[in-house]
């Protein structure tokens, strides 16, 4: 299949609800995982023979295993407030991309095989069979939700829409319709920890230059410990840190921070993962195996505590799912959370004024900053309400002299996904990741006017990487987007903290 | 002349007693259907587990926060506010119109008349008034916004004519065409009691009691379920202390 055409609309310079444009979006689907791919995590190769009973079978598993997916099937009214929510829908205009239309993708075929209503009065009330067009639907249009929950805020009865496509993926790679780029790469964290196959023997190698550049950059020996026995932390971090760019610089900030407060840290070759995406294909199972790594890496190097670098979706597995997933975790040193987030601990060491910066270093910088969606609306941070959007913006304003948040409706709890989030962060879904991102460039392009925006700071490697990507969109200059603790690394006073 | 009187007094009668009995098995049906099927899908919503800690933003952090937020949901509509001022006001104004009403209809129930029911009668009129204002609105964007109208199928529809029909009706009682509310009470009192006494034959009445049978026994096979669900909804009734606490449930132990 050919690279669909990439089309960025125009900005606006208020946003608009679009006209429904059925079908706008009929064309855009992820390659399908090659059989290995789906095998290597337990999955059928491809389509099985009788999907369509395996299909309604594994619901009905689903159904008795998870009550948002149950309770949310049920209670939707179809008021329509979530109509306008999603990113993707704004971006597309493309009417099964409305929340709740995505949900009916699901909802009627429980209403069909699970309710009394849907099996004697399918028409009255929207029951459908599960047909071949069906699941195509589900294919396309699930692979359409970046499960970021913008659209639970607003429901009067907090039906996440995540949790619907998180089930449909999961009956989807039960017979046999996983999608390639998420099932590829959870086959590379089982086999060798991280999301990028990078061998333990390369991650090394990548951060013994790092401390040569570090080196070179400040005079100073700034270490990049790898499977340190004996250190107080483990550091987990997107494996984009490693090597991407903007990410790398964020990665420098880590060390920068632990060397300025003089805490002993290290990198686990075992878990050099801080990413789990068994959380976007839904699968309790695959996210638990990818999070017992940690686990493991922590308990054989003896640390004390665990913190997790910029990585949106991991936070969220991290914060809320870790306790459950891994935990308990009586064995770390219960003076600190667990986990911990590195803006947490940035900002505590802030606070106690064990760090100290030279913020003139960002003068050249007019920065904004980009809410991720899984850290937004999927954690907390700092133990107080709202503290995953204070932590943050509190650590730039003290790394940086300029500061401007984006309109009030598309920050914080109301922020609007970059458009690559949920396993959507693959090139044959460009033209969708840039129509969903023009919310979000909207509310930028505004700052951007108003106040000479150049910098928009996230703490997420998929909106460092989808952003990257989507700005020249928008001409904007793709290096626009960085990572705050790369904010935090250019202006922090090392080697004289006394 | 006589014989014909008698006799026709005698169809009435019995048209009484037939009627009688049908809706008090009607209503004796609807009642065991709402609640039976109301039970059945609460234990099934209790007894499933919710295996992760997935709050909607922004989440309280005890469980009195939990039950703060339910209650400002449930009486503010406070998410909905937020999210459409339309669909709020329209859904707002029913919802507590409905409420009154049946406030109101409680004394229909009771014997004697609760105080804080007898407050509520001249109220409860008005709320009619304003259910079918509700409705109205409500209706008027299932056709009129695009998106609302590619959402709704044929049961949204329905049930808000079910509703408008209840509404209409009751209201046509007051000011059209008023029927014996004292033979009502007997009756109603009479069916809690198991004791039957005569229904009034009056026409609208009888379409009213009928819709209002109609509504409780679809109440469990449909989207009315939503009031029961917002108290089993886990974005809204968990507690945002996963690091704190551990949360662990039946099938997913760690
Ligand atoms: S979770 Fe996000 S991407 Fe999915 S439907 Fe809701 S708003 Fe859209
Ligand atoms: S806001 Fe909630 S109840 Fe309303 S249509 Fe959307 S999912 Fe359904």
């Amino acid at each position: 299949m050919a690279a669909p055409d990439v089309l960025a609309p125009a900005l606006k310079q208020y946003p608009v609800i679009p006209i429904l444009q059925r079908g706008a979006m009929a064309a855009s689907k992820p390659y399908a995982a090659s059989d290995k791919m789906n095998e290597a995590l337990g999955f059928p190769g491809k389509l099985v023979d009788d999907w369509q009973a395996k299909a309604i079978g594994k619901m009905g598993e689903l159904l008795g295993k998870y009550r948002s997916f149950k309770v949310y099937l049920d209670a939707c009214v179809h008021c329509g407030a979530c109509t306008d929510k999603c990113h993707y829908f704004l971006g597309t205009g493309d009417p099964k991309n409305m929340p709740v239309a995505r949900q009916d993708l699901v909802r009627k075929v429980y209403r069909r095989y699970f309710t009394l209503a849907g099996k004697v009065f399918p028409k009255l009330v929207g029951a459908e069979d599960l047909t071949e067009s069906v699941l195509d639907d589900w294919y396309k249009y699930f692979n359409q939700c970046s499960e970021c929950r913008r659209c639970s805020v607003y429901c009067p009865y907090g039906i996440d829409t995540a949790e619907i496509t998180m089930a449909a993926k999961e009956i989807m790679d039960s017979i046999g319709m996983g999608q390639k780029y998420t099932n590829e790469i959870i086959g590379k964290v089982h086999k060798l920890g991280n999301n990028l196959g990078l061998p333990g023997p390369a991650l090394r190698n990548t951060l013994e230059t790092m401390e040569e550049e570090v080196k070179e950059d400040t005079g100073l020996d700034v270490r990049f410990p790898v499977d340190e026995q004996g250190a107080e932390v483990l550091v987990v971090v997107p494996s984009a840190d490693f090597f991407a760019e903007p990410h790398v610089y964020s990665l420098i900030g880590y060390a920068k921070v632990f060397h300025a407060a003089g805490i002993r840290w290290t990198f686990s070759s075992h878990a050099s993962e801080a990413g789990n995406f068994g959380l976007f294909i839904g699968n309790y199972e695959q996210m638990r195996k990818i999070a017992v790594r940690v686990r493991e890496a922590a308990l054989e190097l003896g640390v004390k505590r665990i913190v997790v670098g910029e990585c949106g979706h991991a936070w969220r597995v991290a914060y809320s799912f870790w306790n459950t997933l891994i935990g308990p975790f009586d064995w770390l040193d219960a003076r600190y959370p667990v986990p911990q987030h590195i803006c947490e601990l940035t900002y505590d060491l802030i606070r106690r004024g064990a760090i100290q910066f030279d913020r003139e270093k960002n003068d050249h910088r007019v920065v904004t900053f980009h809410d991720s969606c899984n850290v937004a609306r999927g954690s907390g941070m700092g133990g107080i309400p709202g503290g995953q959007f204070i932590l943050p913006r509190e650590i730039i304003r003290a790394a940086c002299n300029h500061f401007h948040d984006m309109a009030p409706e598309t920050i914080r709890q109301h922020t609007f996904c970059c458009g690559g989030g949920g396993g959507l962060l693959t090139d044959e879904l460009l033209d969708l990741r840039v129509k969903g991102a023009l919310p979000r460039m909207e509310a930028l392009k505004q700052v951007v006017d108003a106040y000479g925006v150049n910098f928009m700071a996230a703490i997420c490697a998929i909106c460092k990487a989808q952003f990257s990507k989507v700005l020249p969109y928008y001409k904007f200059d793709m290096e626009m987007i960085g990572g705050v603790h790369q904010l935090v690394g250019d202006a922090i006073r090392l080697g004289r903290n006394d | 002349m006589q014989d014909r009187r008698l006799a026709e007094a005698d169809r009435l009668r019995l048209i009484v007693v037939l009627l009688t009995a049908f809706f008090a098995c009607l209503f004796y049906a609807a009642t065991a259907v709402l609640v039976a099927g109301l039970a059945v899908k609460m234990l099934g919503y209790a007894r499933t587990p919710a295996p992760l800690k997935i709050p909607t933003t922004p989440a309280p952090a005890t469980r009195g926060g939990v039950v703060l937020r339910i209650l400002r949901e449930v009486t503010l509509f406070a998410s909905l506010f937020g999210a459409n001022k339309w669909i709020w006001l329209f859904g707002w104004i029913f919802h507590v119109a409905l409420a009154l009403v049946l406030l109101r209809h409680l004394r229909y129930f009771t014997q004697p008349v609760w105080g804080v029911v007898e407050i509520a009668q001249p109220f409860g009129v008005y709320a009619g008034f304003a259910m079918l204002a509700g409705l109205a609105g409500l209706w008027a964007r299932r056709f009129l916004v695009e998106r609302i109208r590619y959402i709704s199928t044929y049961s949204d529809h329905l049930m808000l004519a079910l509703l408008a029909a209840i509404a209409a009706s009751g209201l046509a009682m007051k000011y059209l065409s008023h029927t014996d509310i004292v033979a009502l009470k007997a009756f109603m009192l009479g069916l809690m009691a198991f004791d039957w006494q005569p229904l009034p034959a009056h026409p609208v009445l009888l379409v009213h009691l009928a819709l209002v049978a109609a509504l409780m026994a679809v109440f469990p096979a449909s989207k009315l379920l939503h009031a029961p669900g917002v108290f089993f909804s886990p974005g809204l009734n968990q507690a945002d202390d996963s690091r704190e606490r551990r949360h662990v449930t039946r099938w997913a132990q760690g």
